[in-house]
């Protein structure tokens, strides 16, 4: 997994796709990202940043009770126990950072579930940057404790009533405010998606995962596993656990949610800065994805996937709801571990695929995105039958 | 040059340019409050084909599209009551490149050029990913309009105005389509447009009243009016009601003489 071409394409996908008004802070930013990446002084700030307050690193951990219902010797990646509960910290330390270097005071995100904006916000009070955070008003509602977290950490959060008023719509009204206050502000963008550099620095900004995950499966004895397996939304967490095991034999699977599967079901379009996979109609327009899991309920994927996937390097599969809050209770149950709905999808692929596509006594890296604390009133009222 | 160009430099030499937007499909007869504009003076007529992810625009011009492809109008559709109502000004096609993307780009310069529409406007297609389009379109003689924003470095300005075919959009705000209490930055934008080249170069994003079009109009060659007559339109307006709004921006503009 290389760099994109100087203008951020991954074979015929990426690109920088904005309104003339956002180029000169797109370049300005691809700028400074290459700076600062080349800067061991940065690296080292981020590096120490992250493991000071963003809790790392996280550890592998063996699941031998799964493993062995499974034939399977399952290693997890442990990124639920990263600081704000998910691997959405290591890009926003990346960018917060990067916001203060380029001397901007503020910084706005988008979110879905919250899980982004918690993190942004968390790392701009770290920082002390100014933070707003663009939610759909849909999700304002099905969120409203991540609301109040972000305000407690001391960001607004402005509901957005435009189109489906869901993560998509986020999306633009943040690029829309970001037109009117690109001077002093930097969009942080939550996935490996948007215009360059955004995909390729966020990949960057997430490839610790992968690394650190590499050499901790060598001190288990591990020399490569035989799949890497992750779950995709935007595909950050997946790039990231990627990266550490792109040049090896691991078959990299992403796994999407079968209402939002870009790679199974979507064409090559163009939104949100980029050139990908997305769910579109015969006219091109966009379609809302849907799933049980606000973090994969985006219509499309980054530009590194959808290039992976031509290559044949990644695979991409997807499961549907059913088999997700089967799979959290069976992590749960066996492991002590309550994955995030998000994650519970790669878990849920991984169950369906022992002994099968994952051939019995294979060796998998699961990376472990997040963790269930956010979902569990949504897995009790589904449990229990009230929705 | 395309045709968009010389039509535009010929009505450089008689009068400054007002150009209306309306959202291709917004009611069943839309076509209607287009000759409406066209009676009452317009030069160029633009027109919005929707998408449902429209970066670019503001909550007005955000809600018109909706209500459109509630319509389920496509650009198909719209290419096709363009082509039907035959109107005597330029049309240009203002949409999102996905649209285009999807249909095909080849086959949407196509379409367009047998239906009559002179150029489009693509805000999320910036010149660094312009290439496959733009020869398409000059292949069929669709001209691509770009925008200067204030944001736009004088090097991009310069690489702008040597792409740019029929006018040069200057954005005279940062910010996205929508109502404003003045002209913003337009005049600083246009001065800079002017250092390198002399394509027609119009003033948009935020013209609300006739005031502010002769106030961009002293000057550009021209201004862009949009969600000021979109507003008008979801409230109910009339055909005859923005033959009247017309009338008062081409007054207005009529007032401040073109430059020789
Ligand atoms: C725990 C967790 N995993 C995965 C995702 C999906 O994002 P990505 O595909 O960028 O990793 C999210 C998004 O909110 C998340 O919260």
């Amino acid at each position: 997994m290389g760099p994109p071409d100087e203008g951020g394409h991954f074979g015929s996908f990426g690109g920088r796709f904005v309104p003339e008004a956002l180029m000169p802070a797109c370049l300005e930013l691809d700028a400074a990202f290459r700076d600062a990446w080349g800067d061991p002084d940065f690296v080292a700030h981020y590096h120490r940043t992250l493991r000071e307050f963003g809790g790392r690193p996280t550890p592998v951990t063996y699941l031998g009770r799964l493993s062995q219902r499974l034939g399977l010797s399952v290693y997890a990646k442990r990124e639920d126990l990263a600081h704000t509960g998910s691997h959405k910290i290591n890009n926003v330390v990346g960018q917060a950072l990067l916001t203060a270097r380029m001397g901007k005071t503020r910084i706005i995100a988008e979110t879905g579930a919250g899980q982004h904006g918690v993190a942004t916000a968390t790392a701009a009070a770290r920082l002390g940057l100014a933070c707003t955070v663009y939610m759909g008003e849909v999700d304002t509602v099905r969120q409203a404790l991540n609301v109040f977290r972000m305000e407690l950490l001391g960001a607004t959060v402005v509901p957005v009533t435009s189109g489906s008023r869901t993560l998509k719509d986020a999306v633009n009204e943040a690029m829309r405010e970001w037109v009117t206050c690109v001077g002093d502000t930097h969009y942080c963008i939550g996935s490996v998606m948007g215009p360059h550099p955004f995909p390729w620095m966020v990949r960057e900004f997430q490839s610790v995962i992968g690394v650190e995950a590499a050499d901790q499966l060598h001190e288990f004895g591990v020399e490569t596993p035989d799949f890497v397996v992750a779950c995709v939304g935007g595909g950050s967490n997946a790039a990231g656990v990627f990266a550490g095991f792109a040049d090896t034999t691991a078959q990299l699977i992403g796994v999407e949610a079968a209402g939002g599967s870009a790679v199974g079901r979507g064409m090559p379009g163009v939104l949100h800065g980029m050139r990908s996979l997305l769910l579109q109609d015969d006219h091109g327009q966009i379609e809302e994805a849907y799933s049980i899991s606000a973090g994969l309920d985006y219509p499309g994927i980054g530009p590194e996937h959808a290039y992976l996937a031509d290559l044949g390097r990644a695979t991409y599969v997807a499961v549907g709801d059913d088999v997700v809050i089967e799979a959290l209770q069976l992590l749960s149950e066996l492991e002590g571990i309550i994955p995030a709905l998000e994650t519970a999808h790669a878990v849920a692929w991984l169950l369906r695929a022992a002994g099968d596509e994952v051939p019995t006594g294979s060796t998998v890296l699961l990376n472990l995105s997040g963790r269930g604390d956010k979902d569990v009133a949504q897995v009790r009222s589904i449990l229990r039958g009230e929705s | 040059m395309t045709t968009l160009d010389a039509r535009l430099r010929d009505v450089r030499t008689r009068r400054k340019a007002l150009v209306p937007y309306f959202i291709g499909g917004l009611t069943a007869d839309w076509t209607t409050y287009v000759s409406a504009a066209i009676l009452a003076g317009a030069d160029v007529i633009e027109v919005g084909v929707p998408f449902s992810d429209p970066m670019m625009d503001g909550p007005v011009i955000q809600a018109g599209a909706l209500r459109a492809l509630a319509n389920d109008v496509t650009l198909e559709s719209i290419c096709h009551d363009v082509s039907v109502a035959s109107f005597e000004v330029p049309v240009v096609v203002m949409t999102y490149y996905n649209v285009l993307h999807h249909f095909g780009l080849a086959r949407s310069a196509e379409l367009l050029a047998a239906s009559g529409v002179a150029g489009v406007i693509v805000p999320d297609l910036a010149i660094e990913e312009l290439t496959p389009w733009r020869e398409v379109a000059t292949a069929a003689d669709v001209a691509t309009v770009l925008m200067v924003a204030p944001s736009s470095p004088i090097d991009r300005v310069r690489r702008i105005g040597a792409l740019t075919q029929g006018f040069v959009y200057a954005a005279a705000r940062m910010a996205v389509t929508g109502r404003a209490a003045d002209v913003g930055d337009a005049e600083r934008v246009v001065t800079s447009i002017r250092t390198v080249c002399d394509t027609p170069t119009y003033v948009g994003i935020g013209i609300t009243t006739p005031d502010q079009a002769s106030d961009a109009a002293a000057f550009g060659d021209g201004v862009i009016v949009g969600s000021a007559l979109v507003q008008q339109i979801l409230d109910g307006a009339s055909a005859q009601d923005i033959e009247g709004s017309i009338s008062t921006f081409r007054e207005a503009l009529d007032r401040t003489a073109p430059e020789a």
